[in-house]
């Protein structure tokens, strides 16, 4: 633990570097509103940090209530972290709160409307709930792998239980936030929405293309298209009738590129179907619960259940990349684009190779480093990741079994 | 409101010195330690001494930046297109020394130890050096206001900066060597006492040396700054003078407590030095701290993150380190 402590903490840092040394000209002209939210995101990562650390290190030698109580801060500060880091974004694309002179400088700041700017509150919840999504299915898909290899025991079992109960309540409500934020995005950032729902021109009753893609020329090939449904989705007041503006109202050079459309399409198409393939994984899990009293514990189930979480992250990147591509040219929406952002440093892309480099080898390193220190601890005690100096007790908490071929790395 | 803002930058950066400049200083002695047999009693006191734990002061740096952009944008935009070279190696250098030393402590055969220790003793030594060139930089007028970019190389390679840097690096060494020296009399290693007692001595002394060389530096290559530190600041300059002189005898008298105290004192009032003789710039001769500020709303917003910063999380620290102390949060690896 000690060790991943310290190389998050260490990367972590680097990212304030980063800011400065890649984002120059962003952070030296809306430094002022966009810092804002990451002063009180500072604030909550620090505590956050603090408590972990106290959480960690103090497991076997604070008492457990005290311990316990170590422990309450940080899904407090983990849920306002996340809306302060998100809000920031979300920035990026309303950018509300500042007054600028005629030369386009920023002269005054209302920081409450910065870091409460139109799309901060839908973007804060989409990605808090990601986050449960993300947290409840991997670690569920960590013990729904370790039953498939037999382990079916109270601690596995619990452990899957609660951890699948987060992202199974999660992704319902995730999927209706996500409606609401993709309206959002319809009436405010509509070129981002035509990437998304692949309209090269403004008309009524859009097709929602299922994968497929923008040729050069303007048309659309390949894909499924269901009629009229991106229409009725946009507004279902309106139906199929509502209309949806197209690529062509915004100058080409004010729009994402043909490729980047096509990269915001998939990802969205990606994003919206692995979300659904998690929305009826967690009906079948419900279903049983109803109609059997007991979590399914079919093969089938649990083999689909070990891959939810690496699915879920991917749902989850594929929607970051929506967000920020879709936002192309502009890093501030309609304020300043990215090339005017970005430094003109020739070394950054040296120090880019290096990035890359170091971090890759401080990953091989990390692992290889707690692969050794976990065999060592299993030669020495036997105990694996059940050792816990207290927790749920049950039927078969006697029957710990020494981890021989766990799935703890 | 912006002076109210710059003091808290300020206080930032020194807690940083003192806080986080301990942790880099004990990678110096790591370095100096000798081979693996020789430097193995005194790598012992420093492993003991700083847990991977410590890589938590870096939030006094994350916040420094943070105060910077969010309340001197333009300021923190030539900063870092000027010092785009040393910014990037200590940030390389923070990655590297803080997971080398985590790597360390974890990995049993001799050949690998030595590896990791050797990256973390001497990024523990270059971090500190490019951060003094950095206020090398700044304090001799090499970054341009504007939002900038200044010389990538001579901003950061001259007579001031390489001050900056060394003064830096000796500072650190001599307030780990002087917390060490506590630290190994816990540990009951009366060895080890003498021997880091000797080391902080010896870095006293250079730091002395460099301080009274950089006199004259300052004067040739950094006027504002100097005309500051002979002036309004002179005061903080005397102070770290005695705080430092009064640690050593203070350490010669084994009264531990006190000297760490000054110790922490001479650091802290050089650096606050620093600031007050380049009052009332914030990069000197170019751009005011009034005329660097961004809006009063955001100054606003920063003063209030501030008071919660106080408010939570410098109680949170207090728990951590009052639990360290009492060695609560005892460590993995090779014990």
């Amino acid at each position: 633990m000690a060790v991943t402590f310290a190389v998050g903490a260490v990367t972590g840092t680097v990212l304030t570097f980063e800011f400065g040394l890649l984002w120059p000209r962003f952070m030296g002209h809306w430094g002022e509103a966009f810092g804002v939210p990451f002063a009180f995101e500072g604030i909550f990562f620090f505590t956050e940090a603090i408590f972990i650390s106290i959480y960690i290190y103090g497991w076997r030698r604070l008492r457990p209530w005290a311990h316990f109580w170590t422990g309450v801060p940080l899904p407090v500060v983990g849920v306002l972290g996340a809306a302060s880091v998100v809000a920031a974004n979300a920035w990026m694309n309303s950018p509300q709160g500042v007054t600028l002179n005629s030369a386009g400088e920023v002269v005054d700041v209302d920081p409450l409307r910065v870091i409460f700017n139109d799309a901060m509150p839908l973007m804060a919840a989409h990605m808090i709930i990601a986050a449960y999504v993300v947290g409840g299915f991997l670690v569920a898909s960590i013990y729904a792998f370790a039953m498939l290899r037999g382990r079916r025991d109270h601690y596995h079992r619990i452990g899957f239980i609660i951890a699948f109960s987060v992202g199974a309540v999660a992704i319902p409500i995730q999927m209706g936030v996500g409606d609401s934020l993709a309206r959002w995005v319809y009436n405010n950032q509509p070129e981002k929405f035509a990437a998304i729902e692949l309209v090269p021109e403004t008309e009524s009753d859009v097709p929602e293309t299922l994968l497929g893609h923008l040729n050069s020329d303007g048309t659309v090939s390949g894909g499924i298209p269901i009629p009229g449904l991106a229409s009725w989705l946009s507004d279902p007041s309106t139906g199929k009738d509502t209309v949806v503006q197209g690529l062509d109202t915004v100058p080409e050079s004010d729009r994402p590129t043909i490729r980047e459309v096509n990269v915001v399409h998939l990802c969205w198409d990606i994003m919206v179907g692995f979300g659904t393939l998690l929305f009826l994984l967690a009906l079948w899990y419900w279903a049983c619960w109803v109609f059997r009293r007991d979590m399914p514990k079919s093969r089938w189930f649990l083999r689909i259940a070990s891959l939810a979480g690496i699915v879920a992250i991917i749902t989850m990147e594929a929607g970051w990349v929506v967000s920020e591509v879709g936002r192309q040219p502009w890093i501030v929406y309609n304020k300043m684009k990215v090339e005017d952002a970005a430094t003109a440093n020739t070394g950054v892309w040296i120090t880019f190779i290096l990035v890359i480099l170091l971090y890759l080898g401080l990953a091989v390193t990390t692992v290889l480093v707690l692969r050794n220190m976990s065999r060592r601890y299993r030669l020495q005690d036997g105990s694996g990741d059940d050792d816990v100096p207290y927790g749920p007790s049950g039927p078969n908490q006697a029957a710990r079994e020494p981890v021989g071929d766990g799935v703890t790395v | 409101m912006s002076t109210t803002i710059a003091v808290i930058l300020f206080v930032a950066v020194t807690a940083y010195a003192v806080f986080g400049g301990a942790d880099f200083g004990a990678g110096f002695w790591d370095l100096l330690a000798g081979g693996a047999e020789r430097g193995n009693a005194p790598r012992e006191v420093i492993d003991r001494s700083i847990g991977p734990v410590w890589e938590a002061n870096h939030v006094w740096l994350i916040f420094i930046f943070v105060v910077l952009w969010t309340g001197f944008p333009e300021a923190y935009a030539s900063i870092t297109l000027t010092l785009f070279v040393p910014l990037s190696i200590a940030a390389f250098g923070i990655v590297l020394r803080g997971a080398s030393f985590a790597f360390r402590k974890t990995v049993y055969r001799t050949g690998v130890r030595r590896d990791f220790g050797a990256v973390f003793a001497i990024s523990s030594v270059i971090v500190p050096y490019c951060m003094g060139a950095v206020a090398g930089a700044i304090a001799s007028g090499q970054v341009p206001a504007g939002g900038k970019a200044g010389d990538p190389w001579s901003s950061w390679v001259n007579p001031t900066s390489v001050l900056g840097g060394v003064l830096a690096v000796v500072a650190v060494a001599y307030l780990a060597a002087v917390y060490l020296v506590w630290d190994a009399r816990r540990l009951g290693d009366p060895g080890m006492e003498r021997y880091f007692r000797l080391r902080a001595i010896g870095a006293a002394v250079v730091a002395g040396v460099t301080a009274l060389v950089g006199i004259f530096v300052l004067d040739a290559d950094a006027s504002y700054v100097f005309d500051g530190l002979t002036s309004r600041a002179l005061p903080l300059v005397v102070a770290s003078a005695l705080c430092g002189t009064a640690s050593l005898v203070l350490l010669l008298r084994d009264a531990h407590i006190g000297a760490r105290i000054l110790a922490m004192g001479a650091v802290a009032s050089v650096v606050v030095g620093w600031g007050v003789a380049q009052w009332d710039y914030m990069l000197p001769t170019s751009l005011t701290v009034a005329d660097a500020a961004a809006p009063t709303g955001t100054l606003q917003a920063i003063l209030a993150a501030t008071i919660l910063f106080v408010l939570v999380v410098v109680p949170g620290f207090a728990i951590l380190y009052t639990l360290d102390q009492k060695s609560l949060l005892p460590d993995e690896g090779v014990d």
